[in-house]
């Protein structure tokens, strides 16, 4: 709860601050406002509380995944340096926003009450849209922003419109009530239940661009500032899917056989989408927005998987991928920014021009494409483990697999032109301290929990 | 015991070392750190009582403790000459590369010696995930020496190789996991748990298959072996010996420890089946073999050829194709090695690999023809040479399993002579060709890696007791697992 009221009024400061005008104060006092927010967050470990009638609960399942968003939002803001430096408009509104869809975020992994996870998304979402537009200029990222909002809109109102139906069917927001509710009635749901349900799974679906709605994320992704694209792949889609795999622990877990094939088959079609369509890309940033995708896909399964083992793999899962995503994503960024361009061939030579870049890049692609001695492929470890508890399902394992290598594939092609397609006379890319601080930390994060995942396994 | 932990980070350490230097010192370091290495593995078979066919020198604490997950290391007869295989053939390839300069030699030589703590790994794990650890692990540095270091066309080449291998390895870490979840209590990922598993014949079945797929991309085993001729040619020869020489074995062992044993039921049923394949490969190969001009694709041909025997062999169950695979492992690491290296030689001298430009190297170089007739009359398994004593035992092990699959196999014998003695004569006898009319002999450095090969290709063909009597007592424990 401290860290729902920390990020708010730190939002607010923020937009105060703002009015100093002074570019140089707003980063650090940025990252300030983060690690203190994840320290406060820290404190409310093993000590469960609910707030407001039962509207949130901060538990060990919240207070971990407000770290991991935390975390990866304070990895993230040292990359925003240039494209804050390149602008002189209202800059303050930036972190603000930020700040504040870290609030959505966070209710989004601790509500316990629907309209507390609306609410949620909404905060964060509307948020999102203003920053995937923030490039004013730029026509792509206008349209990424216009996109995002009419389908973004449009999906929260189906969203809403399950949660009204479970509400009609059940009588209740609150989704333990909702769970009891739902395993009295002997497996026997209402059409108006089973419909809202559907909505609901919709709804978020969409919110972690699962396949088959995930049109708007590849131009979304691609259109918006690679900050924010960064943002968007990493903690809005940890919150997305914490917030999915609570709702159906607690309120549909007695339908699990109703939805257990609707989100058995989203998987697989978001994992097959999402690897085979980074295949085909030209350019990295469009292959990530692909590749986060398959991850959703990846998270999923640890979703279907639904036994004891889920929440630490996602958990796990999300950890890995974020961190190893906002090091691509940083590094794309300053890329970008100095060679001007963010296809593969951009990368040429950067093993010889910056070799910790090229090398933490190259810790991020095995992370990202479950290598060993990174954390990656114990994220995916955790989450096969999960599902082949249960042997009918090692078909989808077998899949997963299967893409598994495709991606890395893609993955490493990103390495291939670092270190194999040496180009003449490239400039060495200017990196700030600060973002090589939060690089190596970021590589130290992925191997030592690619060599000791037993620090982060088991915690939830 | 420490000291499998010493043999097993000691070429690690010493990769950080040399990814520090700067400059040509990196390999007298590398070179140095590589005999050490061969130092300790002699101080490890000193230790080792041959009579015993248990895992001795054992060395086990927790890694993922919760789950259950240990770094469990050791060794048995078996695993004790793949170590002692490998820590023999790093520093000869080491040493096979000072006639090269190659360009940022401090990354070269770290990840040489990287991968061969990789390559240990492989042989001394005891826990499944720490093998599957291991088993990436040993390919990330060759992909990378091939990938940076190769030759033209090596970019599409090694990343096909890499992406074959490790699609094989995902199916192995699928079936590990499964096995792993089917051992009782919290679970348990060390071996002997997954020996002592009772899993139905249906499921052993499929778990074969898993398992197969992974080591038989890694040998390879027909029709897996499309990555191989492509990889070994574009390789920089270092990486070829490194590819052939020992991470092939890899997938034998691989299938040694972790797939007969565990899958008892499952390889009977699908024995046949990988025998005819291993056979088909063997037959096919050398037709392949014999037809190329390129001396790297010949030999890599013959490589699948050999290998198909072992497999062959192995699939059989019996002490014969069992002794003869672990011998035949050494041998052909050996035998390959150094025709690799002769090759190396000769292209470094003319620049060229094909057999019709060349001819006549006889006349002026009576050093390197007698090393390379040896190691070539090794390879066809003449009697008194190391390939004899393995390709017997293999041999008779297919016989007994059923005599048509052992004439068959028996071609190979006949087959191989047909290819290297056509590849000897279109290269070293004949008129001198244009590329061949200056030619120097042996330098010093070329003879002091190709005297210890040709050494050991009689050591083996004389005295393969040395060599049986270490793995004899581990294979027969290996049968009565099986056998249970």
């Amino acid at each position: 709860m401290t860290s729902i009221i920390l990020l708010s009024f730190f939002g607010v400061l923020n937009l105060f601050i703002g009015f100093a005008n002074s570019k140089k104060t707003l980063l650090p006092l940025a990252l300030l406002f983060l690690a203190v927010v994840f320290g406060v967050n820290l404190f409310s470990w093993n000590d469960p509380q609910s707030y407001f009638n039962n509207m949130l609960t901060i538990d060990n399942y919240a207070v971990a995944f407000t770290g991991i968003m935390v975390l990866t939002t304070l990895l993230l803001v040292p990359f925003s340096k240039r494209y804050v430096d390149e602008r002189d408009d209202n800059l303050a509104e930036f972190y603000s926003l930020l700040l504040f869809s870290l609030v959505g975020a966070v209710m989004m992994v601790s509500y316990e009450n629907m309209l507390m996870l609306f609410v949620g998304i909404e905060i964060l979402s509307i948020a999102m849209y203003v920053l995937a537009g923030s490039d004013k200029k730029s026509l792509r990222s206008n349209e990424a922003a216009l996109k995002y909002f009419l389908m973004g809109a449009f999906f929260t109102g189906i969203l809403l419109f399950g949660i009204v139906l479970i509400y009609g069917a059940t009588g209740t927001f609150n989704i333990t009530e909702i769970g009891a509710a739902s395993a009295a009635t002997d497996g026997v749901m209402s059409a108006m239940f089973l419909l809202g349900l559907l909505m609901v799974i919709i709804g978020i679906s969409f919110k972690i661009s699962a396949a088959p709605f995930h049109f708007w994320a590849p131009d979304v992704y691609e259109g918006a500032p690679t900050f924010f694209t960064a943002f968007m792949s990493t903690v809005v889609k940890t919150a997305g899917v914490a917030a999915f795999f609570k709702l159906m622990a607690a309120a549909f877990a007695a339908s699990y056989a109703t939805w257990f094939p609707t989100l058995v088959a989203i998987t697989t079609l978001t994992l097959v989408v999402g690897n085979i369509g980074a295949v085909v890309q030209t350019s990295v940033k469009r292959m990530l927005a692909y590749s986060s995708i398959s991850h959703a896909g990846y998270l999923l399964m640890a979703l279907v998987a639904f036994n004891e083992h889920s929440d630490s793999s996602i958990l796990f899962y999300s950890l890995a991928y974020s961190t190893a995503t906002v090091a691509a994503f940083g590094i794309l960024n300053m890329v970008k920014a100095q060679r001007g361009g963010e296809i593969y061939e951009a990368f040429n030579g950067l093993g010889k021009t910056n070799p910790l870049l090229a090398f933490v890049m190259t810790v991020s692609m095995c992370s990202l494409a479950g290598i060993p001695l990174t954390a990656g492929f114990f994220a995916k470890f955790f989450v096969f483990a999960a599902v082949l508890q249960d042997t009918n399902m090692v078909w989808l394992v077998i899949i997963a697999v299967i893409l598994a290598a495709v991606g890395i594939y893609y993955y490493f092609r990103v390495v291939i032109a670092m270190y194999m397609h040496p180009s003449e006379n490239l400039p060495r890319l200017e990196v700030s301290s600060f973002s090589t601080f939060m690089l190596i930390f970021i590589m130290v994060l992925t191997i030592l929990l690619g060599i000791a995942p037993a620090l982060l396994s088991d915690i939830i | 015991m420490i000291l499998t932990a010493i043999i097993l980070f000691w070429p690690a350490l010493a990769a950080l070392v040399v990814l520090l230097m700067k400059g040509q010192a990196a390999r007298t370091v590398a070179f140095g750190a590589a005999l050490i290495e061969f130092v300790l593995a002699l101080v490890a078979l000193a230790g080792f009582n041959t009579a015993s066919g248990s895992t001795q020198m054992a060395l086990s604490f927790p890694w993922v403790e919760s789950a259950g997950i240990g770094f469990t290391i050791g060794m048995d007869g078996i695993s004790l000459l793949m170590v002692l295989l490998t820590t023999f053939l790093v520093p000869l390839i080491i040493l096979s590369s000072f006639k090269h300069e190659y360009k940022n030699p401090n990354a070269f030589y770290a990840l040489i010696l990287f991968m061969q703590t990789g390559l240990i790994g492989v042989f001394v794990a005891l826990d499944a995930f720490l093998f599957y650890f291991f088993w990436e692990l040993a390919l990330i540095p060759v992909y990378f020496i091939a990938a940076i270091w190769g030759g033209a066309r090596r970019i599409p080449v090694t990343f096909k190789f890499f992406v074959y291998t490790i699609f094989g390895s995902l199916f192995m870490l699928a079936a590990f996991v499964y096995l792993y979840l089917q051992t009782p209590g919290n679970h348990s990922s060390e071996i002997f748990a997954f020996y002592n598993l009772n899993l139905s014949s249906e499921s052993q079945s499929w778990i074969f298959w898993f398992l197969f797929i992974a080591f038989a991309i890694k040998m390879p085993v027909f029709p897996f072996h499309t990555w191989q001729p492509d990889t070994y040619t574009e390789s920089p020869t270092q990486a070829t010996m490194l590819l052939s020489g020992i991470m092939l074995k890899m997938g034998i062992y691989g299938v040694l420890r972790w797939l007969l044993p565990v899958v008892p039921l499952g390889v009977s049923q699908w024995a046949g089946l990988v025998l005819v394949l291993s056979i088909i490969g063997i037959v096919y190969a050398s037709f392949i073999a014999i037809r190329q001009r390129d001396l790297k694709r010949l030999i890599a041909y013959s490589s699948i050829a050999h290998v198909g025997l072992i497999a062959a062999g192995i699939f059989t169950l019996n002490e014969q194709g069992l002794q003869g695979g672990v011998i035949q492992m050494l041998s052909h690491g050996i035998n390959v090695v150094g025709l690799f290296f002769i090759i190396d030689i000769i292209f470094s001298r003319t620049n060229t690999r094909e057999i019709t430009s060349l001819g006549g190297i006889t006349q002026t170089t009576p050093a390197l023809s007698i090393c390379f007739m040896i190691l070539m009359l090794g390879s066809i398994a003449l009697p008194l040479t190391n390939g004899f004593v393995g390709e017997f035992l293999l041999l008779s092990g297919v016989f007994q399993y059923n005599a048509w699959f052992g004439a068959a196999a028996g071609l190979t014998i006949i087959l191989g002579a047909v290819y290297m003695l056509r590849m000897f004569q279109g290269v070293m006898f004949g008129p001198k060709s244009p590329a061949t009319e200056v030619f120097a002999d042996l330098t010093m450095n070329e003879k002091a890696v190709l005297i210890p090969l040709v050494i050991m290709v009689f050591w083996i063909g004389l005295f393969p007791n040395t060599f049986l009597s270490i793995s004899e007592p581990a294979v027969g424990n290996l049968l009565n697992i099986i056998r249970r």
